[in-house]
């Protein structure tokens, strides 16, 4: 079975709540949490699966390179992102959109990036410190973990204060746990005790590679290596993922270091639109995933909770305007201007920039009537 | 020069608290080369940072540093040692301010001790300056004298681009004068390390040394030499280079790198387009040769010496 006895979880698969001895700090960590609150989670999971099914699309119209779908992730990147607080820095991978989405992106600077307007994107400044999606695998984890290494050194953390001390939420794959780099950056968060959590969403492929294939270990046994408390809960219980990433950041932020959470969930579909998941994925497995999903689960516990019909209605309405919006704003793109090839190659004046642009802008002219 | 770029960097650090070096065995031990010696005693650990031993980790986590503010100085131990943060370095870093469209600056130095002549073993004497040349989004400089050391490795640190600092690390006992002031060339430019008329001879690090020992050879034997210190291997300063061309015609390149797809090459490529007809003879390129670093028994056969440089002067001449 995909999960395990570690795995924690305070929603069931069934949608109804489950007490036992090991979960009740977590219960106490999504205690302050409304109503509203929860209605709020599965609005964004629905809204941004909904989203995700537009893009694919889109781009199986040619309207985009590439799509990189997250159908079926939802539950663990909203439950963790809503866990950040203002102040905190997220590092995404390249697959976090419901994440993005939560922190406040414009979802249209995702598409932007895999239809070939820009390498980047956004301004992470103006984006709630959501930074760069990174697609080189791991990377990111370094620079994630630099970057927590300044905060410390900032004197920015371990106040006491969860309100003003800042910490980072770093998100990677299975996939990537065998990268070097992501190792490396474990070794540097604990050496300089780093306020960050090392969040790997373990969806069980690395495109075409199982994940048995990155570890003969559970990979949040890997932690332990590093000295690093971890645990690994349901990636696809919005309410664990919210709770685990709570007190993890929170305990990161106070000084005791960096924290890893497992969060088991599954890549329902493609790794991008570049691939045949049903090459290689299991058929049995799948259904069993299905029959996990994130945004199901929490509906029945939403149903449970006595929420009304209409409120699911509206969601839906407000994904596909969402969906709709997306693809009218899609099809309104321009392609990026000539300079945008030399523009922010370097900061300050470089001769050879500025020789190639000039060339490039008289060759082009070169070809305007009369010239 | 190792305490010329020691001065250098504690002037950067007194002037910018958030100018920080970070690097293996920096701090208590001062550096392999003791270049980082005190600074640690006197800015503490937070700003002289002994990192675990990872490269990629040193330059992935500066990348994340630079992000924060900060200005990071990474101390890469030896040339042969760069390779693990290469992915970091050319990959991420070199690309990142282009990728963040210009609002966020990436203003890392990376420090690498390079080139031959100490006599040290494999992976410890390499040259590996074409690769951060031909990387855009890189400036790469070298000094070859202490007063360029000290003022390039602080122009360096204040560039708000990453710049790729490699130091000759067989010059690192060599003493000579610091001026107090920023005088003569500054980052980005090369320098005329001594004037001539016959034949320009151009090159960079160490190689500058064995420049003028084959201009004071070439002197006694009547033949003039214009020897350039290049000083900044991207951007290459043209300027100054063909200035000098227009006045002698013969130009040589001299350069402990392999020659394959080097430095070098690109100025003889870059000459050919520019000064074709000033020039009496082609561009003649004096390099490693092709192969691994060789065991240091074998070093002085290997690396260019003043008369290599010379007789590719006399075969330029004889065109």
């Amino acid at each position: 079975m995909p999960y395990t006895d570690a795995t924690l979880r305070l929603l069931g698969p069934d949608g109804t709540l489950v007490k036992d001895d090991r979960n009740e700090k977590y219960f106490d960590a999504i205690a302050h949490l409304s109503e509203a609150d929860y209605r709020e989670f599965y609005r964004v999971m629905s809204v941004v699966r909904r989203f995700d099914v537009e893009a694919g699309n889109l781009q199986r119209q040619g309207q985009m390179a590439l799509w990189v779908p997250s159908v079926g992730q939802e539950g663990a990147q909203v439950g963790s992102a809503f866990a950040t607080r203002g102040q905190d820095h997220i590092f995404p991978a390249y697959r976090e959109h419901a994440a993005a989405y939560v922190k406040g992106l414009d979802l249209i600077d995702i598409i932007r990036m895999l239809r070939g307007l820009t390498n980047g994107g956004w301004d992470p400044k103006k984006t709630n410190n959501f930074h760069l999606y990174t697609l080189v695998i791991g990377s990111h984890t370094l620079h994630a973990t630099g970057y927590a290494m300044g905060i410390g050194y900032d004197g920015a953390c371990s106040t006491g204060n969860n309100d003003t001390d800042e910490a980072v939420l770093v998100y990677f794959g299975d996939g990537a746990t065998s990268q070097g780099d992501t190792n490396e950056a474990m070794i540097f968060a604990q050496s300089f005790q780093t306020p960050q959590v090392f969040f790997l969403q373990n969806n069980h492929w690395a495109i075409s590679v199982p994940v048995r294939v990155q570890s003969r270990t559970p990979l949040f046994e890997r932690a332990a290596g590093f000295g690093m408390p971890s645990i690994q809960i349901d990636g696809n219980d919005v309410l664990m993922s919210y709770a685990a990433t709570r007190l993890s950041m929170d305990a990161a932020r106070s000084g005791q270091g960096p924290h890893f959470i497992e969060a088991l969930t599954y890549r329902i579909g493609a790794h991008t639109t570049s691939d045949d998941p049903s090459k290689y994925q299991d058929d049995d497995e799948l259904a069993f995933w299905q029959a996990h999903d994130p945004i199901d689960r929490f509906r029945t516990y939403l149903h449970g909770l006595g929420v009304e019909e209409q409120f699911f209605k509206d969601v839906a309405t407000e994904a596909e305007d969402y969906a709709a919006d997306i693809r009218a704003r899609i099809l309104a793109l321009e392609d990026p201007p000539m300079k945008d090839i030399f523009a922010h190659v370097f900061t300050e004046d470089h001769p050879v920039i500025t020789q190639e642009r000039q060339w490039l802008e008289n060759y082009t002219a070169s070809f305007d009537e009369g010239a | 020069m190792a305490k010329a770029i020691n001065e250098g960097l504690r002037s950067a650090m007194l002037a910018d608290d958030h100018v920080m070096v970070m690097g293996e065995d920096i701090g208590q031990l001062g550096g392999v080369f003791r270049v980082t010696e005190g600074l640690q005693e006197n800015f503490g650990p937070s700003r002289v940072v002994d990192t675990p031993l990872a490269e990629s980790g040193i330059v992935g986590t500066a990348i994340g540093l630079a992000m924060r503010g900060y200005r990071p100085v990474c101390e890469i131990q030896f040339d042969g040692f760069v390779y693990p943060a290469f992915d970091q370095i050319v990959t991420q870093l070199a690309k990142m301010t282009a990728r963040h469209e210009g609002t966020q600056a990436f203003p890392i130095v990376i420090r690498i001790p390079y080139g031959g002549h100490i006599g040290a073993v494999e992976h410890h004497q390499e040259s590996p300056e074409a690769y951060f040349a031909h990387t855009a989004g890189l400036r790469v400089v070298s000094p070859a004298t202490p007063h360029d050391a000290y003022w390039l490795i602080q122009e360096a640190i204040a560039c708000d681009d990453p710049v790729i600092y490699l130091e000759p690390k067989s010059r690192y006992w060599h003493k000579g004068p610091v001026d107090d002031a920023l005088a003569g060339a500054s980052m980005g430019q090369a320098r005329i390390a001594r004037e001539g008329s016959d034949v320009t001879l151009v090159g960079h690090g160490a190689m500058v040394t064995v420049m003028h020992q084959a201009a004071e050879i070439a002197q006694s034997e009547g033949v003039s030499i214009e020897a350039i210190d290049l000083r900044s291997l991207s951007p290459i300063d043209y300027d100054t280079i063909l200035a000098s061309v227009q006045k002698t015609g013969h130009l040589v390149v001299a350069q402990e790198a392999p020659e394959n797809a080097s430095v070098g090459s690109e100025i003889a490529a870059t000459l050919t387009e520019k000064a074709f007809y000033v020039m009496e003879a082609p561009v003649l390129r004096v390099s490693g040769f092709n192969t691994p670093f060789p065991p240091s028994k074998l070093e002085n056969l290997y690396l260019p010496d003043a008369d290599r440089i010379l007789d590719a002067v006399d075969r330029s001449l004889a065109y």
